[in-house]
């Protein structure tokens, strides 16, 4: 068995120690505050943990699955993203050829580009030839009413849903000296530390959390939640150092960056939410919500992590 | 192979909307004899219902829809008829010596449940929901025992729109409301009213533009 797998069954199995252990205290928070659910918290708590049981399960198979695999499960991520986002929008009967271009044309052609390594195109397909294209097809329509917002919105879903989508599977791609073959576990990384640092804000916040950091947008989050849930996160980051290319500084450094664009991340998607009078994006994943609810965090933080990675550690 | 069939446009359902039913004061576990009246916007709406039903309400529940469209083509009457087993109504010319009406109620004295769009025809307007055919209340006063539910069904016109041939991916409700009958000194007009408020009032997001 080459390097790359065995770190990567080790962690895997660090994943499930981690949730056999969330399990056991939910488990016992029930047995002990819950025993019928009448407590809708600590239900939720166990929902959520049976949901990341899933989630984790699904994401160590496509990672088991190697580069097809990894592409697959964030192109159904996105499919399933843009649908919550889209359904949210104005988009009217006037739209349905851009939508039917987005979700059967744009989509699938982004992760083919990441697929197919085609760096220079992946990177401004959607930034440039369809926002200049996808206009078009909804003039076309003849439609004029709420037109700029329509067309906007749709710019905005498919960057959120699918642009920053595949910057995830997009860091395979990355020619990365001494790293060759462990572009997954860069992924396992960035998701890991993205989605540790929710958790651990939540944790934080329930515990000690007094200060409320943006009560309109999101009255769970605290100053204190945030401090120490990015503080612990980036802790965590640091000593899996060893998953990434990066020395043990390097990594916190890098910790740091995704924690904080993985909270931005959840703020602005808030908003959104806000906006639109929704408290979930959707109710495909049970105790968590839709998959944006899952995904905001990672959306903001993989375009930088990758850039960044590239820009100081990539060749050629 | 209809049962087969029926699976697979049930999961190709799911997939492109992630229909959620919503059970606003209505149990569906029950098995009783009940007509489901609907928002009518798409050829899929029934679809829709028919598949976030529970599996036994499935087997009895027929929805009633337009002869002219189900039976134009092989594929198309073989699901209308052989999958959904549809009750398919003569709109236009000829008129049979039974009434729709008659047809439904006959169907009800069978054992079925129906969904009906009371509308009479999709909805391709701005408008919300069209003002209700008389069909529904002769239906009730004949049949004064069935319960009918109101069924809102959000979005679909937005998934498959007028003319449009590709469905496109967008999450879906199906939000069934208190059942209610006709009472014994209601008018038509009252009856038809009340009903058509009732389907009104399980609008999710009403207040969206």
């Amino acid at each position: 068995m080459d390097h790359a797998r065995s770190d990567l069954l080790t962690v895997i199995a660090g994943i499930g120690g981690v949730l056999v252990f969330a399990s056991l205290v939910g488990w016992l928070l029930q047995w002990r505050y819950s025993p019928d659910g009448e407590n809708s918290a600590i239900e939720n708590l166990n929902a959520r943990i049976r949901a990341w049981w899933i989630m984790t399960i699904a994401i160590s198979l496509a990672f088991l699955g190697g580069r097809l695999g990894v592409v697959a499960l964030f192109a159904l991520c996105s499919f399933a993203a843009l649908r919550e986002f889209m359904t949210l929008t104005n988009a009217t009967r006037a739209d349905h050829n851009s939508l039917a271009v987005a979700f059967f044309v744009v989509l699938p052609f982004q992760f083919w580009l990441v697929w197919t390594q085609w760096y220079g195109l992946a990177a401004v397909f959607i930034p440039v030839y369809v926002f200049l294209l996808l206009p078009i097809v909804s003039a076309l329509s003849g439609e004029t009413r709420n037109y700029l917002v329509r067309i906007a919105e749709m710019q905005w879903a498919l960057m959120i849903c699918v642009y920053c989508v595949s910057y995830v599977p997009a860091l395979l791609n990355l020619n990365i000296p001494g790293y060759t073959g462990r572009g997954v576990l860069l992924i396992a990384f960035l998701v890991i530390v993205v989605q540790l640092s929710d958790v651990l804000q939540y944790i934080w916040g329930k515990l000690i959390g007094r200060r409320k950091i943006a009560p309109k947008l999101s009255p769970s989050k605290t100053v204190e939640g945030f401090i120490g849930g990015c503080l612990s996160a980036t802790l965590i980051g640091t000593c899996l150092w060893w998953m990434t290319p990066f020395s043990p500084l390097q990594a916190a450094g890098m910790s740091l960056l995704i924690t904080q664009m993985g909270f931005a991340g959840g703020l602005v998607m808030s908003a959104i939410k806000r906006d639109r009078g929704v408290k979930d994006w959707g109710h495909s994943i049970a105790g968590h919500g839709g998959f944006i609810d899952r995904l905001d965090s990672v959306l903001f933080a993989a375009p930088i992590f990758f850039h960044v990675t590239r820009y100081f550690w990539n060749v050629g | 192979m209809a049962f087969a069939c029926g699976r697979a446009i049930t999961f190709f359902a799911h997939a492109v909307t992630a229909v959620r039913p919503m059970w606003l004061g209505f149990d569906p576990k029950p098995l009783k004899q009940r007509v489901y009246f609907s928002n009518h916007a798409s050829h899929g709406d029934f679809i829709l219902i028919w598949s976030v039903l529970p599996p036994r309400q499935r087997q009895v529940t027929r929805p009633v829809a337009g002869a002219d469209y189900w039976r134009k083509g092989k594929l198309r009457s073989y699901i209308g008829s052989d999958v959904f087993n549809a009750l398919l109504i003569e709109r236009s010319g000829a008129q049979s010596a039974e009434t729709p009406v008659d047809l439904m109620a006959k169907a009800l004295d069978e054992g079925a449940s129906l969904i009906i769009f009371p509308e009479g025809t999709r909805n391709l307007t701005d408008a919300t929901l069209l003002p209700f055919k008389s069909g529904i209340f002769h239906l009730a006063r004949l049949r004064p025992q069935t319960e009918f539910v109101p069924v809102w069904i959000e979005n679909l016109n937005r998934v498959l729109p007028k003319g449009a041939f590709i469905p496109v991916p967008l999450m879906c409700e199906v939000v069934f409301g208190a059942p209610m009958k006709v009472q014994d000194d209601e008018t038509k007009d009252e009856f038809l009213m009340r009903s058509r408020d009732a389907l009104l009032a399980l609008r999710p997001r009403s207040e969206a533009s």
